[in-house]
């Protein structure tokens, strides 16, 4: 596996119930890949998060999923509301979502904090109006 | 112990298309993001929770199975995903709770 390996997804915002798909393709991709399943486990688990999020609080967007032989890079780019305050939305149990959301199992505000502990690196790119974009490594070691 | 042989131990059968798959653990949970952040591969998964999003997280948190306990039922579109993602879902007619302890003596 000498040139990387990239896989492009759109996420669909307004549908709920598909919600997941992308990271449900790619942890099958990888795994017929036969990446190591621990790694494995925790980007499609980091992935996940984010997409959920680009669907419940962002409308949607796209996600980019890029494998090389010593890591493998997640980029989630959506052009939603934006973070207001990132170090507040990084925190265990801080969330804005609705009821509609909570009924679904959604909205406890763990899903950043996940993405922080499931990645080797993580940043937030966010501004307001424009959207956000999340950037996750998963080291192979 | 396989998540088959919790059948003939007061678990009902929703789909088990993978039913030799050894279960190590339990996690209880409804709230999606705790069950990824906090339920370990292989963990039998207590929950109410019954919506297609449960199929995904047992897809990428790799749980050994889902218990629906207080005799929740499956949706027929989410019981079809669940056979395409080769998810084992069992359903317990006891509280969540009593259906912790069941498991537990069954496991030890
Ligand atoms: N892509 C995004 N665009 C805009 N806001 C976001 C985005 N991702 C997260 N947020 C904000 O950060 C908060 C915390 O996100 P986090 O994923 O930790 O929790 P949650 O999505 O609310 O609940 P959970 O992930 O536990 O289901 C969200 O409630 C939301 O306000
Ligand atoms: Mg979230």
């Amino acid at each position: 596996m000498s040139e990387p390996l990239v896989f492009h997804y759109e996420v669909d915002g307004s549908d709920f119930t598909s919600a997941g798909t992308a990271s449900v393709a790619v942890k099958k991709s990888l795994r017929q890949l036969g990446l190591p399943s621990e790694v494995i486990r925790k980007l499609s688990i980091a992935m996940y998060e984010g997409e959920i999020n680009m669907v419940i609080h962002a409308n949607g967007g796209t996600a980019d999923v890029i494998v090389t032989e010593d890591h493998v890079d997640i980029v989630l780019k959506d052009n939603g509301p934006g973070i207001p305050d990132v170090e507040k939305a990084m925190q265990e149990g801080y969330s804005t979502a609705t009821a509609e959301i909570h009924s679904l199992g959604f909205g406890a505000g763990m899903g950043l904090p996940n993405m922080k502990r499931y990645s080797d690196e993580m940043s937030i790119e966010t501004e307001l109006g424009v959207g956000t974009t999340i950037r996750m490594r998963i080291n192979m070691a | 112990m396989k998540v088959s042989d919790l059948l003939n131990n007061g678990f009902l059968e929703i789909t088990l298309p993978d039913g030799d798959r050894e279960i190590d653990g339990v996690y209880i949970g409804d709230l999606l993001s705790w069950v990824m952040g906090r339920a370990s591969q292989d963990n039998a998964w207590i929950t109410i929770m019954s919506n297609i999003n449960v199929i995904a997280v047992a897809t990428l948190a790799d749980t050994a199975c889902v218990i629906l306990a207080e005799d929740v039922d499956l949706p027929e579109d989410v019981k079809a995903q669940a056979e395409i993602k080769d998810i084992n879902v069992l359903k317990s007619p006891l509280p969540i709770y009593e259906t912790a302890v069941r498991l537990h003596e069954l496991l030890s």
